[in-house]
Formats: C-alpha cells, sequence, structure tokens
C-alpha cells in the first residue's frame, strides 16, 4: 500500500510582507512569546487576513517574529513580520489586528517590506524599570557602582544549562532619575544585543552584586524601543526607516 | 485572620495586590484574565452577581464548556455579572496567604467573598480539595453553617453533583444536570430576596430554592444512621422541604446555542478549539457510565444548528480547529452528513476537524477519513473498554473481537499508523484472564495490521483506566477492586505483552496504579462522614488530587484512618464492599430520573452477562427516564442534509 502523500495543494504564494511593531501592555505583560504566537495566529483569523501558509501536511501561517522581551517585562517594541498571498493596506492591517487582539497586545505601526536584513537592524534595546518603593538615590548609588565597574559578572539559567556572562559590557548607557514618578525610582539602560543578550533581569542582578540593590517588591521593566544604536549618541533608532515611504 | 479587602470597597479589583506575586510564580498569564470574549461587568449595575469556579488549574478549566456557557447565558442577562475563577497552583496559594491576597475572579480580579452566589462545577470529585483552598483563601467559612448572610451561596454543579454528599458540610446548594436553565432560576429566586431586602436571613433563601424541587440544600436534611455504619434514613428538616429532588433537563439543544463567543486563551490550555456540543445523552448503556445514565435521554442538536455554532464561534475566535463534542459523537443520526459539510466548507480554510469518538466500527473510520482528508493520519482511537467477550457483555459494551479486527483492519488499511485502545481493569467479576486477553487483542491487532498495510511499523497503544463504581449506574452497588490486585493484574499484563517477541514491541502500554482511583472511590460513593476526610486530608496539605505529582495516597488514608478511628466504617467500606438491594445509598434522595428498580435488574443482568440494547434504535427499556422526567428521545433525521451557506468572508 502506499503512503499517503502531504496533499497536491496549490500554495498560495507571498506577495507582500508587511512589518508590524507590537506593544505588551499591562497585565499581558505576563503573557509569553509562545502566547503571542498563538494569539496573533488567531487573531489573523478574526481579522480575516490572506495570510501565506507553508506546504505539506501540517501547513504553517508565513509569520516570523523578532527577539521578544521576557515574559513578564512590558514591552512598546517588539516586531514581527507577516506574509500575505494578496496586497493590504499596512495601516489597514494594523488596525484589523490591533482590534482582533486583546487590549493589552496593541498593534502601534506597520510598514510594508522593502529591505532584508531586518533582525540585523535591530542592534539594541532600550530599557526603563521601575523600583516600586524604592529611593531614588538608592538607585542613583546603585547606577554608579555598576557604571564605574569594568565588568560584572552574572550567572542565568539558560536551555544550555547555567551561564556566566558579564552583563557590564553590552551596557552602553544608563540614567537614573533623580525624582521618583508614581511612588516610583526609575532607571533607564541602553543595551547592545550581543550573542547571549544581556536581559533586564540580568543587570537587576548585577545591580544587586555592585551595590546590594534588593528592591522589597518586583521592579517593573518595559521595553521603550529596539533598533539600530546611534554609536555617538546611544539613542536607539527606528527600525522601520528603510522601509518608510516618503 | 489578615483583613482580606485591605481596605477596598466591595467588588474592587485586587489586581494591584496580586501584581507584585505574579512576578514570583509559575506561569504567570493564567491568573490575568484578559482573554478575548471574556466579560467584565460594572459591579454597580447588577443585582446578582456570580463567581463561577473551575476547581482545577486554568489549562484545565479555561476549556470546560459548562463554564463557559455559563458565563455566557448568565452575562447575557442585563442584570446579572458573571465572572470566573481557577484554583491557583501551591505558589501562588502560598504568596496569596504571606500577602493577605484573597481568592479572585480573573476577569475582574474581585475577591470571591464578595460575590452573591460561587458556582463550583465538579467534573470530577478529585476537584473537592481545590474548593476548600479557594473557600478558604476567600474567607469564606468553610462550612455552609457558619456562612453569615452576606457570605456568597456556594453552589456545586457538573457530573460529581450527583453525588455531592461528601462535600456536604462544604456547599449550600447542589444543582443536578444541565446549568443553563438552573442558574437563571437561581438567579431569580436570589433577585427576588435581595429585592425584598433578604427577609428571613440566609436560612429563608435556602427554603426558597429547596422549595423549587430542583435545588439540593444538603443543610435541610438529617441523615441518620445504623449501628453497622450503613445509612438509616434522609429526612427533610422541614414540612415543605421535598423528600427528593430532581435534576435538570435541557429539552432543545437548539434554542440553547451556546457558546456563542467562546474565550480564547492567551496560557496555554488543554483543549484549543472552537468546541461544540452535537448532542448530549446517551443510551448506549455502558454500565459503567456515569455520564450515559445520568445524561438521558439523548438531545441532539440539529445539523444546522451545529453549522451555526462552528460558524459564528470560528469567527468569534480564530481558533484553527473544531470538535465536534457529546458521550459518542458517531452516534448523532446525522453525523455523516454533518462532517462531510463541514470538512466540504472548511477545507481550504486551514481549519482542522475533529470528532472525540471510540466507537469500534468501521464507520467510525470513514468519519475520521473524511475529517482528516488533507491532514496527517496519525492516531485512531477505539474503546472496546473489556479485555475478553464475557467482560464486554457484563458491561454492556456490544463489541465482538471480530468487529475490533475488522474495525482496526479497514483504519490501518486507510493509512493510520497507529490505533490507540482504551480498557478499563477492575470491573465486577473481573478475573486475571479477562485482562490478560487484552494483551491477546492487541496482538491480534499488529498481526491484522501488518497484513494489510504489508509494514512492520505499525503500532497499538493500549491505554488502561481503573473502573471506579459510581453514583446513579448500574455498577453503584458492586465491590470496587483492591488496589493491590488492580496493580498485580496490570503487572501480569505488562509482562504478558513485553515478553512477546513478535509483537510486544509495537504495543505500547499506559497505565496508573490503583492507588488514586480508590481515593476516587471513596470520594464517588460516600456520604457526608467521608466530608471529615477531605477537610483532614486538605488541612494535611492534600491539593490538586488529579495530578499524579501532587496526589498523596498516604496522606489520604491517614486522613481518612484518623477520622474513622471510632467508626465502624473505613475506607475498605466505600470502596470494595458491596452493596445490597435493601441498602439506603447516600445519593437515593436525589433523582437522576433512571428508575432504582431498573437499575438494580441491569446490575443482575451484568452479573448474568446479559446485553441491553440502545434504545434509540430498539424500543424503550424503561429505565425511566422519559417517564419520570416527561422527557423524550429527540433524535433525527431533520430532513436537512446540507448546511446553509456562510457569507463570504475576506481572506477566506
Amino acid at each position: 500500500m502506499a503512503s499517503r502523500r502531504p496533499p497536491d495543494r496549490d500554495v498560495a504564494p507571498v506577495v507582500q510582507r508587511i512589518r508590524l511593531r507590537h506593544a505588551r501592555r499591562g497585565r499581558l505583560r505576563f503573557s509569553s512569546h509562545r502566547d503571542f504566537q498563538r494569539a496573533l495566529e488567531r487573531a489573523i483569523r478574526r481579522a480575516g487576513l490572506p495570510i501565506a501558509f507553508s506546504a505539506g501536511f501540517s501547513p504553517h501561517p508565513k509569520i516570523s517574529y523578532a527577539g521578544s522581551a521576557p515574559t513578564g517585562v512590558a514591552s512598546e517594541a517588539e516586531y514581527v513580520e507577516i506574509g500575505l498571498t494578496s496586497p493590504r493596506d499596512p495601516v489597514a492591517v494594523q488596525v484589523a489586528l490591533d482590534a482582533a487582539l486583546p487590549p493589552g497586545l496593541d498593534v502601534i505601526d506597520a510598514v510594508e517590506v522593502r529591505t532584508g536584513d531586518f533582525a540585523q537592524r535591530l542592534e539594541a534595546s532600550w530599557w526603563r524599570i521601575e523600583f516600586p518603593e524604592v529611593d531614588p538615590g538608592v538607585v542613583g548609588a546603585a547606577r554608579e557602582a555598576f557604571w564605574a565597574a569594568d565588568s560584572v559578572e552574572v550567572e542565568r539559567r539558560t536551555k544550555s544549562g547555567l551561564r556566566r556572562f558579564d552583563a557590564r559590557e553590552p551596557v552602553v548607557w544608563m540614567d537614573a532619575q533623580p525624582e521618583a514618578v508614581g511612588g516610583c525610582a526609575i532607571l533607564e539602560v541602553v543595551v547592545r544585543h550581543v550573542t547571549l543578550s544581556v536581559r533586564p533581569d540580568d543587570v537587576l542582578a548585577a545591580l544587586r552584586q555592585v551595590a546590594d540593590l534588593a528592591p522589597p517588591v518586583p521592579p517593573r521593566v518595559t521595553r521603550l524601543a529596539q533598533g539600530p544604536l546611534d554609536p555617538a549618541t546611544y539613542a536607539v533608532g527606528d527600525p522601520f526607516a528603510p522601509d518608510r515611504r516618503d | 485572620m489578615t483583613d482580606l479587602r485591605a481596605g477596598r470597597a466591595i467588588g474592587a479589583s485586587h489586581f494591584d495586590r496580586l501584581e507584585p506575586l505574579l512576578a514570583q510564580v509559575a506561569k504567570p498569564i493564567q491568573y490575568v484574565g484578559g482573554e478575548v470574549n471574556a466579560v467584565t461587568k460594572e459591579w454597580g449595575a447588577a443585582q446578582v452577581r456570580w463567581a463561577l469556579m473551575y476547581p482545577d488549574a486554568y489549562e484545565v478549566g479555561a476549556p470546560n464548556q459548562g463554564i463557559q456557557i455559563l458565563y455566557e447565558v448568565l452575562n447575557e442577562q442585563p442584570d446579572i455579572l458573571a465572572e470566573r475563577s481557577y484554583a491557583v497552583w501551591p505558589d501562588l496559594e502560598q504568596a496569596m496567604r504571606d500577602s493577605g491576597v484573597p481568592q479572585f475572579t480573573v476577569d475582574g480580579h474581585r475577591a470571591l467573598g464578595d460575590f452573591d452566589l460561587l458556582g463550583i462545577s465538579f467534573a470530577t470529585e478529585l476537584g473537592y480539595t481545590n474548593m476548600l483552598t479557594a473557600l478558604d483563601l476567600a474567607g469564606i467559612a468553610l462550612h455552609a453553617k457558619d456562612r453569615d448572610i452576606d457570605a456568597p451561596l456556594v453552589v456545586a454543579g457538573g457530573h460529581a453533583a450527583f453525588n455531592p454528599e461528601p462535600i456536604a458540610d462544604f456547599i449550600d446548594v447542589a444543582v443536578l444536570g444541565d446549568g443553563e436553565e438552573a442558574v437563571l432560576l437561581i438567579s431569580g429566586i436570589v433577585r427576588q430576596w435581595k429585592a425584598e431586602g433578604r427577609p428571613g436571613d440566609r436560612l429563608e433563601l435556602l427554603m426558597r430554592l429547596a422549595r423549587t424541587g430542583s435545588l439540593y440544600v444538603p443543610s435541610l436534611y438529617d441523615v441518620t444512621y445504623l449501628v453497622d455504619g450503613r445509612i438509616q434514613r434522609v429526612v427533610p428538616t422541614h414540612p415543605d422541604v421535598p423528600w427528593r429532588v430532581a435534576k435538570h433537563t435541557l429539552m432543545d439543544l437548539d434554542e440553547w446555542s451556546y457558546p456563542k463567543a467562546p474565550l480564547v486563551p492567551l496560557a496555554e490550555t488543554v483543549h484549543e478549539r472552537m468546541s461544540v456540543e452535537i448532542f448530549r445523552g446517551c443510551t448506549r448503556g455502558c454500565r459503567f457510565c456515569q455520564a450515559g445514565m445520568i445524561t438521558r435521554p439523548v438531545r441532539e442538536r440539529s445539523i444546522t444548528g451545529v453549522a451555526e455554532i462552528v460558524q459564528r464561534g470560528l469567527e468569534a475566535t480564530g481558533f484553527e480547529e473544531v470538535g465536534l463534542l457529546s458521550l459518542s459523537s458517531a452516534d448523532h443520526s446525522e453525523i455523516g452528513d454533518i462532517a462531510k459539510n463541514l470538512a466540504d466548507r472548511y477545507e481550504d480554510s486551514q481549519t482542522s476537524l475533529s470528532l472525540p469518538s471510540t466507537r469500534v466500527d468501521a464507520f467510525n473510520v470513514d468519519l475520521a477519513n473524511e475529517l482528516s482528508r488533507n491532514g496527517r493520519r496519525s492516531g485512531l482511537t477505539f474503546a472496546p473498554e473489556g479485555g475478553s467477550e464475557r467482560m464486554r457483555k457484563v458491561i454492556n459494551k456490544q463489541v465482538t473481537e471480530e468487529d475490533l479486527i475488522r474495525t482496526v483492519t479497514t483504519a490501518y488499511a486507510s493509512g493510520w499508523r497507529h490505533v490507540k485502545l482504551y480498557f478499563m481493569c477492575g470491573l465486577p467479576t473481573e478475573t486475571d484472564d479477562d485482562v490478560l486477553q487484552i494483551a491477546t487483542l492487541a496482538k491480534e491487532v499488529i498481526k491484522a495490521g501488518r497484513e494489510i498495510s504489508g509494514r512492520r511499523d505499525i503500532k497499538c497503544t493500549v491505554s488502561i483506566g481503573g473502573f471506579v463504581p459510581k453514583p446513579h449506574t448500574p455498577f453503584q452497588w458492586a465491590s470496587q477492586l483492591d488496589h493491590e490486585t488492580t496493580d498485580s493484574r496490570l503487572m501480569k499484563l505488562k509482562e504478558a505483552i513485553r515478553s512477546d517477541r513478535e509483537y510486544g514491541k509495537a504495543i505500547g502500554l499506559r497505565y496508573h496504579d490503583g492507588k488514586p482511583g480508590i481515593v476516587e472511590g471513596l470520594l464517588s460513593r460516600g456520604d457526608r462522614r467521608v466530608g471529615r476526610v477531605i477537610e483532614t486530608a486538605w488541612r494535611a496539605g492534600a491539593r490538586f488530587d488529579g495530578w499524579s505529582e501532587h496526589f498523596s495516597y498516604d496522606g489520604w488514608m491517614t486522613a481518612a484512618d484518623e477520622t474513622f478511628a471510632q467508626d465502624a466504617i473505613d475506607v475498605d467500606w466505600f470502596t470494595i464492599r458491596e452493596r445490597e438491594r435493601t441498602e439506603v445509598l447516600p445519593w437515593d434522595h436525589l433523582d437522576s430520573g433512571l428508575d432504582s428498580a431498573w437499575l438494580w435488574e441491569d446490575w443482575q443482568d451484568a452479573l448474568d452477562e446479559v446485553a441491553v440494547d440502545d434504545c434509540r434504535w430498539t424500543p424503550c427499556f424503561d429505565c425511566g427516564v422519559c417517564d419520570q422526567l416527561g422527557t423524550e428521545i429527540q433524535v433525527g433525521p431533520t430532513g436537512v442534509t446540507s448546511l446553509p451557506m456562510p457569507e463570504v468572508r475576506a481572506g477566506g
């Protein structure tokens, strides 16, 4: 008896790719990357977008994700790219997907893809860390100690076991605000993306190590931006810039 | 006791207090709500407020059809508000205790104690300890008798509520049967009582509920016992409280077209699909099956009713799978047309269809083929349930070995590589030999499969569940098999499969040891005295008893020994003891519609290995349901064979 083969479906080709910027806000910051993947796939179906699929027995929607912020961290700058089988206005796609996703998973920008190498453009992230019930002076002192250090080794459990790495070197900019905002001390950090990326919890571990900074309640972290790093100002730029039509 | 309210108004959100704890626990997304199609209504605008709880983890509870349906039914009422709550894992439980955060709803993060009603759906008895955790975390008195007028009314539903006696001390009300109309009935009574200024305290409300004759209020019944431990009588405490309480039966499923907009969980859950119940009830008469017995009669949803729910639900959710649910989905009188029409309609939309059916016949294979037209044909499941011909007669599973071999041959011939077979161990009158015949069957299955497919890589997995006798079934009088014998039979079976050089490697065996079944048996057929065991076990740490990594058999046995130290009863008395015809069973005053004389007759037929047919296609055999409830079997054909065309949508 012959084996069953995948059906000879006419797989509609991708005619347009759209890059989306989305935010993860409020209580939905506790969603994981996988949670978002499922939510997005279903939102695409609810919105009736002509998403392209791969061929075979188990077709997958053509969606690719840029590195996502860790679970529990809010973000204003997550990126995803979708392939469509018929062209759509990027703004209409943004609006339709935003409506189909639950509040807190918000689609805030969209461009039609005109350039490649998008992942390489995400050179750095700009993070804001809010410390409830911590004095801004304490955070400021911790910032000074961290900044003065040449390197700060921290440990993190990864899929390949416990890893030790320097959390200081990829941090190119760090600023502690002198005044509290809404009862929270505020620290902002720009981190260059390296192979074992330094995440906000690594920075927090480093601050604990160099300055004994031990917040009484877990700090709230938000990724404010992700994109090309200006080597002079350490500003994180708009990764969509090359795709935007004037 | 810590102040759980922390100075907040009734009905206020506690999310800001919960939020810092979420950073410290596993899978925090399960506690935050915010799903597509979730509803949060304004507290002040509602007259009657329900918290609906599924007493297991979110990943199991969120897809539960019962809770989703009631959530929609209640929230559709302008003056009723319903929110959901699930069991919290021990890591969050500890953090909540440390910080004084109350058990909350995931929708509005409101404290459970603020609601008028707390409805808990028990699909299984193993959720009882999680109910106690929730009550305790909510600051609601564990015992119904200690609750004041402001405490929520604790209402138990679900299949386990057909014998709520083990939890009689902890609940205010139990609902037997279909919940859709029952929750509205209860809401109406509560609304009226509140509008009148809550006259007569909590007792008056309970009396009003009990007088309906279809809402069971355990505290309004006294139970007395004989010296040997058996129940003497169950008597209402007031003259106008009825002696027996009837179950609820929804007669026209097409009039109750739910769920309309199911929740789309963000967290990963056990079933991620658009589920539609294609019929309710089952009359196959498998004697071990409580669900089949207590949900009679059969009531089908029409082919157009099914199509409408599927179409609307897919648009509202974006799910990529449709599940056609029921107790035996291939039995719907128009299932062939339903399956073909749905397969046609969604063929090009990357939507898969599933039909949980384990019927052992070629038609079932045809259906599975239809639903997997373009998909991978991996596993197909059949449930002969009993290993030997004799055993299958005892349980009234009318499948011959020839039927099974013919069916699996058809499956392997259609390209299925893997056949799963469900069996039970510990059935009444069972011997070692009955169980060992499972191995013989599995070998025959592989042999036939290799012949027809010409391949050696085909597989068969045998899954074995331990049989637990359940109330309102012909086996309610039966002796449960002790766990030692269960385990020894399973070991013999394992050896019989493993030692076979020709077929052993092609057969997988999945089973659990017999201990959890003993605790389930204690809770299933227990009476009010088992309540103290539950509380003792819970105080000693019992939680999430349906999860093997949390379940402690020794914990339960210690709790039972402690509780029954001075009594004539023990765990064996509730589990492995066979009951006699004259014994008053703890659930005899709860009416599932089944005639007790018929159940006994069916039990005797089981012992005599006599089969009983399905009344959908043979004459009525007087189980009692239709007469007693004024209901009837509702099956097609409706004359409609195709689905109405849906509107064409962008993207398709």
